[in-house]
């Protein structure tokens, strides 16, 4: 081994590539990968909070529909009870209106039936009249007997 | 190519140009070396002719004597140029991406320059419990320009050598790592550092301390002394000659395997099939030397910022 002045050499120059290195080549290159690393922790978390929302949004897209299901659902059974309730409403009026056509009916019958029967009475009666008169012209003078054949008359 | 004498005038260093193994691995074992001979010197040229110098020459030394009586004060350009420019091409790519970088999709450049800074950002992250701005841009420099100077280890050994022996360079050694200046100037200077960090984080009777009053009680200090200063000095030389011995030896390896090209067509194909799964496997030493070469140096940089439990 022959040492000599190329030690220094190699020793100054080494010196001045590391100065070289730490000045111009280093800084420069970590700050970059620093950055590069920052952004692409940045968009991760920006992703990250992209994917959050969306699974917020889905569960509020979901709870709304389940209620506005639940809303139409209401709706539709609110519906139902009331054409239900309509129905028996309807029903109700209807039977009443057949009982009151019916007691209306009845009424009149009843009176109809009074009055054939009064009518009839009447009828009855002047035959009753009538034939006694028959039997009784000669006898009975219809003036004198007036009240009586008025009262019985009445009675029949 | 048969041995010739104007090949050798050509520093040709094609293994079959060579009179003996022995000279061709010495030849690319020997650093191409710029230095002052002393006057008086005498040169010998390859034709055996002697030159004495009349005064102190700057020159290249073409021979690894030369290069030993140069003493000191002299520079192995292969080294130096081949690290630099490595190192400058690493520091320009890793600009040009740092230049460029931004938060939004990486391109091709980016993603490979972020996917090593990344690499070492963890490694630091992992053995390094402190903070300190210069580490982590350290244990890059440290990883990437080690792996590159290893990786001039899987270019075949003759064929730049050769290229430059034919511009008249006479020795190229085209691996830094193989020359322990190389090395003991990265570990050197790491070590200058963790220096610098054990004072500044403990303080300098604190450092002391440290060195001498453990791990046998105070009264012992001097035995105390002498263990951990032997294990601070051994942090720097391990870590040179731990990457200079691995690259030294598959440098080796690849340079005996290259021999055998000059043995017949057989040999040839057989050295062929050999360096190939030799470079195979030197791509895990070149990577796995340069991580352990960053991986110590940020544990001895942590161990400087601790204080002893």
């Amino acid at each position: 081994m022959n040492f000599n002045a190329t030690l220094i050499g190699q020793s100054i120059t080494f010196i001045f590539f590391v100065w070289f290195c730490m000045k111009f080549v280093w800084p420069p290159i970590m700050n970059a990968l620093e950055t590069r690393k920052k952004q692409i922790a940045d968009g991760l978390a920006a992703a990250d909070r992209g994917r959050h929302e969306l699974e917020l949004a889905a569960k509020k897209a979901g709870d709304n529909l389940r209620d506005a299901k639940a809303q139409a659902a209401d709706v539709i059974a609110q519906a139902e009870k009331r054409a239900a309730q309509i129905v028996e409403e309807a029903k109700t009026a209807a039977k009443q209106e057949g009982e009151r056509q019916l007691a209306a009916a009845q009424a009149s019958i009843d009176q109809e039936a009074n009055r054939a029967r009064e009518a009839l009475r009447e009828q009855v009666a002047a035959l009753a009249v009538a034939g006694a008169e028959k039997i009784l012209r000669r006898e009975v003078d219809p003036q004198t007997h007036a009240d009586l054949l008025a009262q019985l008359k009445a009675e029949l | 190519m048969p041995p010739s004498k104007t090949h050798f005038e050509k520093f040709d260093t094609m293994a079959s140009d060579y009179a003996s193994s022995s000279e061709y691995i010495k030849h690319h074992l020997q650093n191409l070396t710029y230095g002052q001979l002393p006057a008086g010197y005498e040169r010998q040229d390859h034709a055996g002719n002697v030159e004495v110098l009349q005064q102190a020459t700057w020159t290249v030394a073409h021979n690894a004597a030369e290069a030993k009586a140069m003493g000191f004060w002299a520079i192995n350009l292969d080294s130096m140029i081949f690290s630099i420019g490595l190192g400058v091409l690493f520091l320009f790519f890793f600009n040009l991406a740092a230049k460029r970088a931004s938060a939004g999709v990486p391109g091709g450049l980016q993603n490979f320059v972020e996917w090593i800074v990344e690499f070492i950002d963890g490694a630091v992250r992992g053995s390094f419990s402190h903070r300190n701005a210069l580490v982590a841009p350290l244990a890059l420099t440290v990883f990437v320009w080690i792996f590159l100077l290893n990786l001039m280890d899987l270019i075949p050994v003759d064929w730049i050598p050769y290229a430059a022996s034919l511009a008249g360079v006479p020795y190229l050694k085209i691996v830094p790592s193989t020359d322990p200046n190389v090395t003991f100037g990265l570990s050197l200077s790491i070590f200058f550092l963790v220096l610098y960090y054990s004072v500044k984080m403990k303080g300098p009777g604190g450092f002391f301390a440290e060195l001498a009053f453990q791990p046998f009680p105070k009264w012992l200090f001097p035995v105390n002394l002498l263990l951990e200063g032997v294990g601070l000095i051994a942090k720097p030389i391990s870590l040179a000659l731990r990457l200079f011995g691995n690259m030294y030896a598959g440098e080796m390896i690849f340079i005996l395997i290259a021999l055998m090209f000059g043995g017949g067509s057989i040999m040839a194909a057989f050295g062929g099939a050999l360096q190939w799964a030799w470079a195979v496997f030197h791509i895990l030493i070149i990577t796995l030397q340069a991580f352990i070469f960053m991986t110590l140096t940020i544990v001895y940089l942590d161990m400087a910022h601790s204080e002893h439990h």
